[in-house]
């Protein structure tokens, strides 16, 4: 029998991978695809806590989640590419512009 | 059997994703994170969730992951600049690793007290696609959310186009 804390221990892994990533990895495109794996982990929470408790709310959000997810793609892809026209670089630490 | 499917999905979802974040190469880390994906989506089947499995499968794995790959494959860069020097010392990668399996166990002993009365009511199955239909478009369940969601996307692609295009003449010569 699966319970729900086996779901939530997933999810809490993959979180945790997920913010690894994005404070390790020196790549943008990667950066990006760790907050994508962030971004799974909390589906799988709404998925399961919806679940169990019978309701289809969760799988709602979840919908939601992949929307905003598929617009932060869109719009994060962008910004690499008009980034790598400037500095052609992926590397985070090449943008400091704006730091003062 | 439930248990025993599920620590496979959930093995081949984490190991993936640890790959995702361990790869030198952007192009093995989509392909890695179309894996992890797939069963993340074996997942909601067995949480009985198939409207959810599929959109996950369409939706991350067939556009959003399209949309990587092209941007990978554009600008041709295949490995990470190595030599940057990085300002916080040389035990970064330690502190770093350190500070999320230090999150990991903060999840999970938030995850060992949640109070379960309220989740052990699993009821029947609420797999129906039809079910969550009538809750999306429902006047006082998610339709105003629903509709904020297409604002959300038309504002995305223009701002997508906006960023990405090249720099018109006449604003550079200025």
């Amino acid at each position: 029998m699966v319970t729900l804390n086996n779901y939530l221990i997933l999810s809490g892994i993959l979180f945790s991978i997920g913010t690894a990533g994005v404070f390790l990895r020196r790549n943008l495109i990667t950066i990006l695809l760790s907050v994508e794996i962030m971004l799974n982990a909390v589906n799988v929470t709404f998925v399961a806590a919806g679940r169990f408790r019978g309701l289809v709310d969760g799988q709602i959000i979840t919908f939601f989640v992949m929307t905003v997810a598929a617009a932060e793609a869109a719009v994060g892809l962008a910004l690499v590419i008009a980034l790598f026209r400037h500095r052609e670089t992926l590397s985070p630490d090449a943008f400091t512009s704006l730091k003062w | 059997m439930d248990l025993v499917v599920f620590y496979i999905l959930a093995g081949v979802t984490v190991l993936a994703s640890i790959g995702v974040v361990s790869q030198r190469n952007p192009m093995h880390s989509v392909m890695l994170l179309i894996v992890s994906f797939a069963g993340l989506a074996g997942i909601y089947i067995q949480l009985d969730a198939p409207f959810t499995a599929v959109t996950q499968i369409i939706i991350y794995a067939g556009a959003i992951m399209v949309l990587f790959l092209f941007v990978v494959m554009l600008l041709n860069a295949h490995t990470e600049d190595d030599v940057i020097p990085s300002r916080l010392g040389p035990h970064a990668l330690k502190l770093a690793v350190l500070l999320s399996l230090v999150l990991v166990f903060e999840l999970a002993s938030a995850i060992m007290k949640l109070d379960r009365a309220s989740f052990d009511a699993a009821t029947g199955s609420i797999s129906s696609v039809s079910a969550i239909g009538s809750q999306l478009y429902k006047t006082d369940g998610y339709a105003f959310a629903f509709e904020v969601t297409s604002v959300l996307i038309l504002v995305s692609m223009v701002g997508a186009v906006v960023i990405a295009r090249r720099p018109r003449k006449e604003s550079r010569e200025r």
